[in-house]
């Protein structure tokens, strides 16, 4: 591959490859850790990507920002800037629900750490399992009580066969 | 001046909710708030079926947002398939909102009662967005709308669960939600404009392309998370689980068959059958991904305690019969997705109507907990036998139509496998509303249990309407079938 | 079909029993109103499906759509022979059993009655409709609430023996008709473009091959699961749960008369005689039948318990009309037909009698019976006749079905046919009448008590009547040979 190419290919989609770089960063932020918080701010990397993303392909070679100006100038295509403010603001309300989640989960629990709320979770629904097994082992239906004091007119009689 | 309301009718009805949001929060009480919602629902309602019936007699309808032409302007566009789909959200939002006065009542605090309204508005306006808009940039903004807005409804369940399962939901939400905006952003690259009947037009100049291909690919994941396919469907049955009752209601029986609807749009208007089912193999990665959903999600049903979570790993197998539907790429198979999409909402808003009933009166909702409540609470417990029998498919039930036109198109392509998993599917479905059927008459009531007053009328109106709907569509079914026919015709002809 | 009429009423006839189920429920407590409504709609009923057999002798076939289903597909009645037979039976022994279930539920003191009564009015108003189905989605749509209607009843004593014993049935009933018989309608659908029954059979122009009809056969065939075809009938025998005049009518009344019914109708209407003859696509499940008979004789001979007993006799029998059925002869059909009533008449005649000494004497095993003729002298009796019925020996009703099968078998060249035939009536003597042997010829146990009498007159007069009909039917079968003349030499 020439040096030509290389840099064709890596230097002038320099753009793309952060966005890739960043976007890999923050979903594996999201993934691997526990604290909700850094989930939170991986998800925010994430979607940074894509603003970046967007803007890097509204460029035009040699254009400048698209804000009018007197005289002939070459703007940089105006849609993606829109697309991307639309877009952050929905970044925003999401990091702004997000952190409301977290602080309520705080409240409720005592941490943030995914691994401890579960383990929390988890005792309880424990607990709640254990009391239906024994609620489901004691429970009988309401014809069994009634027909105790006279012989039942079934037979087990079609066993086999 | 009808002639200018009845133009306006397709901004209306987006507008309407997103303006008595804002509203309820200024009532900043439960019941000025409460009737709000009714109104606008209903009105929102009305004005869907007029719009049907518009598209019905004269043609889809074009809707340049602001008087801004397309494809430059938003474009909301109305056609067969989006009105049908329209009809049923805005009908489940108008039964809701008969059945939540006394829900909310019991499950939110009452000075919070106006913020849940509010938020049930947001999410309807976001739903209908999704359905009307013929942008795809704009599907995006409005499916974040009705995520945000769900997510928030959501952590309003009463046990603290609620708050981590409406955190998860968030984070793969949110995911699902860009992998969308990426999707669109590469559709973008390639074709330079948004509006999804212009991309149609230029993208087959264009489709060779590995960017277009990536864009499918993102759009298809993003989307598949939104309506929970196999295997991305984990954030589900927590989200439905301890969601407040209404909000449970409303969701599952709209939420995903909107990302279901927002996925046919892409696949069958934006990219068409022929490159998305032909070119790619698409059609059959999503007939494996809805085999695998149908049989493991219904096998994860059987295992349940908690009536609400059996409910919704049942939805999650009722997506895998959507999506097998349209994955067929035929027009048998595409109507009876688009019918199965209207049943199956109908359905579950009823089986989880009656599980809130339940839960007011008994403030739980497990198995043991609902035992003996056949006697009890009569009117509660038949409806969720009817329901039931219908989604299992039992026939004079909308299930069973639904079921049977999956059939058709199933074997009319040859695929016998598909049947035979749709039917052992089917009989899983028997296995676990058995065990709650089971559960309600067949067990005595728990000894500490004090006897419990059948649910309020409200409730109970709600629930035997959209049981008599199912019934009704399970007699004369010949309606809706000709709707979904028209809409897939109209799908898979023009392609726009 | 040959000759149309209006069929305005069927629907009414249909909705009728239905439609009194709420006057039951209205009146459950006043226990002799509530019976006597239930007695009148099946009067009613039995005179109403009576009025159109002079049409329909006569070759017209009444029908009527109500209403569309699906595009193409409406829910429509049509009446022909073998159905008018069906619903004459059921109405008919309606009202019989009602009587007997009055005496029986009153004389053990059974609760939930009107539930009973109501549930009952449901499974013949769905009999009644599968009846009169005029294609196959109208037919479904009523098996299927013949399923949930009977379903109540099966469970009637709620507790888990009866809880168990539902779920065999529900199971084993729903999983066929959804797994085989749905399927089977989806295809014949997709293939002939129609499913609408047709004279000469709907299946005949659709150019399969042999394989692809036998497995259609098959495939609907299992898909009837009333019609307790090995291995599916396990669901007869769990359902013995049920209270006696249940059994009458699950056995003799309505649900597997209905399975057995939509076999015939499956082969005359669906497949056609001539089409099954041609290709010998029937004969797997001819064969299945035949194994089916002997089978369930053999192990009818092992039960002691008397019900469960009766319950493998039951589905022997009910293999012989599906024998008839798979036969392909019109000989075959017309014995098939006419052992719906025969086998009608006489089961519920076992049942009832088998009710009266449970209700009598509590006694359920046949090696309790000893000497206990003598103590209830018009009961056994009854048995006895009936049983002759079943066997097939002249002067009793169940002698002309099965001359008519052996001569359809001669017919079909399936001459090994009439051997299995006259081999399974030698079981049939072994099993059936050892307890009139018992009764009339043993020396009673020594704990038997000497009040011991008769069941109550509401038990004993209709099965007194039933097995007179038995005798009846043997000296006068011309109604069925008029009803069914398509059929007859």
């Amino acid at each position: 591959m020439s040096m030509d190419a290389l840099t064709e290919s890596f230097f002038g989609l320099f753009n793309y490859w952060i966005v890739i770089v960043l976007m890999m960063i923050g979903f594996y932020t999201v993934i691997s850790h526990d604290n909700l918080v850094k989930k939170l701010i991986g998800l925010n990397l994430f979607q940074t990507s894509v603003f970046i993303f967007y803007i890097s392909m509204g460029k035009i070679a040699g254009s400048t920002a698209p804000i009018l100006t007197s005289g002939d100038a070459v703007y940089a295509n105006p849609l993606p800037h829109v697309l991307i403010l639309t877009a952050i603001v929905v970044g925003v309300s999401t990091m702004a629900l997000g952190l409301a989640l977290v602080v309520r989960i705080h409240e409720a629990y005592g941490s943030i750490e995914e691994d401890d709320v579960l383990a929390a979770d988890y005792e309880r629904r424990d607990e709640e399992d254990e009391t239906e097994r024994q609620r489901s082992a004691r429970a009988q239906p309401p014809g069994d009580a009634r027909d105790d004091t006279k012989p039942s007119e079934a037979d087990n009689g079609g066993q086999t066969g | 001046m009808i002639d200018t309301l009845f133009s306006q009718m397709p901004a209306l009805v987006v507008v309407l909710p997103l303006l008595a949001a804002p509203l309820c929060v200024l009532w900043h009480r439960s019941t000025p708030s409460w009737l709000t919602y009714l109104v606008v629902t209903w009105a929102c309602l009305g004005l869907a079926v007029l719009l049907f019936v518009q598209v019905k007699v004269g043609g889809p309808i074009s809707y340049a947002m602001g008087g801004w032409p397309p494809p430059f302007g938003i474009e909301l566009r109305l056609d067969a398939l989006n009105t049908l789909v329209l009809l049923l959200v805005t009908g489940i939002a108008a039964i809701t909102s008969i059945y939540a006065r006394a829900s909310v009542a019991a499950e939110i605090p009452r000075e919070r009662g106006y913020l849940f309204y509010a938020g049930l508005l947001l999410c309807l306006c976001g739903l209908i967005g999704i359905t009307i808009t013929g942008d795809a940039f704009n599907l995006f903004v409005f499916l974040e709308i009705s995520s945000l807005s769900s997510y928030g409804l959501i952590a309003m369940g009463e046990k603290r669960r609620a708050l981590l399962s409406a955190f998860q939901y968030l984070i793969m939400g949110t995911i699902g939600g860009t992998f969308l905006l990426i999707g669109i952003g590469f559709l973008y690259m390639m074709t330079g404009t948004l509006n999804m009947a212009d991309i149609a037009s230029r993208l087959p100049a264009v489709a060779d392309t590995r960017t277009v291909e990536a864009g499918l690919a993102f759009i298809v994941v993003g989307l598949s998370l939104k309506l929970a396919l196999f295997p991305l469907h984990v954030w589900l049955p927590n989200a439905y689980a301890y969601a407040p009752s209404s909000v449970s209601v409303f969701i599952a029986a709209t939420a995903t068959k909107v990302a279901v609807y927002a996925l046919i749009r892409f696949l069958f208007t934006v990219f068409g059958a022929a490159y998305a089912f032909g070119t790619l193999p698409l059609g059959e990665v999503l007939i494996l991904l809805s085999v695998a959903a149908m049989l493991s999600a219904s096998l994860a049903a059987i295992f349940q305690t908690d009536v609400k979570r059996l409910l919704a790993w049942s939805s999650i197998a009722q997506i895998g019969y959507i999506v097998l539907g349209f994955a067929l790429a035929s027009a048998s198979g595409l109507a009876a997705s688009l019918v199965h999409i209207v049943n199956h909402g109908i359905i579950k808003g009823a089986l989880f109507m009656t599980a809130g009933a339940l839960f007011l009166r008994l403030r739980a909702i497990s198995l043991n907990d609902i035992a003996g409540m056949g006697r009890q609470m009569p009117w509660t417990s038949a409806a969720f036998v009817v329901a039931g029998f219908s989604l299992i498919g039992v026939p004079a039930t909308g299930g069973f139509i639904s079921k049977w036109l999956l059939l058709e198109a199933v074997i009319e392509d040859g695929q016998y496998w598909l049947a035979a998993a749709i039917l052992i599917s089917s009989l899983l479905a028997l296995i676990y509303i058995g065990r709650v059927l089971e559960a309600l008459y067949f067990r005595e009531a728990a000894a500490h249990q004090s006897p419990v007053a059948e649910a309020p009328w409200s409730m109970r109106a709600a629930t035997w309407a959209l049981v008599i709907l199912n019934i009704a569509l399970g007699l004369y079914a010949t309606p809706l079938v000709d709707a979904a026919q028209r809409a897939a015709r109209s799908l898979l002809g023009a392609g726009t | 079909m040959s000759g149309a009429m209006s069929g305005a009423w069927l629907p009414w006839l249909v909705a009728l029993p239905a439609i009194m189920s709420l006057i039951v429920a209205a009146t459950g407590r006043w226990p002799n109103l509530r019976e006597g409504v239930s007695v009148a709609t099946a009067v009613a009923v039995f005179v109403g499906v009576a009025s159109f057999a002079g049409p329909v002798s006569s070759g017209l076939r009444p029908s009527v759509t109500l209403f569309e289903i699906l595009p193409g597909v409406g829910m429509t009645f049509t009446l022909e022979p073998i159905g008018l037979v069906f619903a004459l039976v059921a109405s008919g022994l309606w009202s019989l059993t009602t009587i007997y279930a009055a005496g029986y539920m009153r004389g053990n003191d059974e609760h939930a009655q009107t539930r009973f009564f109501v549930c009952f009015a449901l499974a013949i108003s769905a009999a009644v409709g599968i009846a009169f189905a005029g294609n196959l989605i109208t037919l479904f749509v009523f098996y299927e609430m013949l399923t949930l209607s009977t379903y109540p009843l099966v469970t009637h004593h709620g507790d888990t023996e009866s809880r168990n014993g539902g779920r065999v049935y529900l199971g084993i009933l729903l999983t066929t008709s959804i797994g085989f018989f749905l399927p089977a309608i989806v295809v014949t659908w997709l293939l002939t473009g129609s499913i609408t029954f047709t004279d000469g059979g709907l299946m005949a122009g659709a150019g399969m091959g042999t394989l692809g009809a036998a497995a259609m056969y098959a495939l609907f065939l299992y898909g009837t699961g009333k019609a307790a075809l090995m291995p599916f009938h396990r669901w007869l025998p769990a359902a013995m749960v049920a209270p006696t005049p249940v059994s009458a009518l699950l056995h003799a009344v309505a649900v597997v008369k209905a399975g057995v019914f939509i076999v015939l109708k499956l082969t005359v209407y669906v497949f056609g005689l001539d089409f099954l003859a041609d290709t010998g696509a029937s004969k797997p499940m001819m064969w299945i039948a035949v194994i089916t008979i002997l089978g369930a004789s053999l192990i009818a001979m092992t039960r002691d318990n008397l019900k469960a007993r009766l319950a493998y006799s039951t589905v022997s029998q009910l293999s012989y009309i599906v024998l008839g059925a798979s036969m392909a002869t019109s000989l075959g059909v017309l014995g098939g037909t006419m052992h719906i009533a025969m086998h009608g008449f006489a089961k519920i005649t076992l049942f009832f009698c088998a009710g009266a000494i449970y209700t009598a004497t509590h006694r359920k095993n046949v090696s309790d019976l000893d000497g206990l003729g003598y103590a209830m002298p018009i009961t056994f009796t009854a048995f006895f006749l009936a049983s002759l019925s079943l066997v097939g020996i002249p002067p009793m009703g169940g002698t002309w079905s099965k001359w008519y099968l052996m001569a359809g078998a001669a017919d079909s060249g399936q001459t090994i046919l009439i051997l299995v035939l006259a081999i399974s009536s030698l079981l049939n003597i072994v099993y059936l009448l050892e307890i009139p042997t018992r009764a009339f010829f043993h020396n009673p146990r020594p704990d038997t008590p000497r009040h011991w009498q008769e069941a109550p007159w509401a038990c004993v007069i209709p099965l007194s009547i039933t097995a007179a009909g038995c005798i009846v039917w043997f000296i006068y079968p011309v109604p069925f040979l008029a009803l069914l003349a398509p059929w007859a030499p």
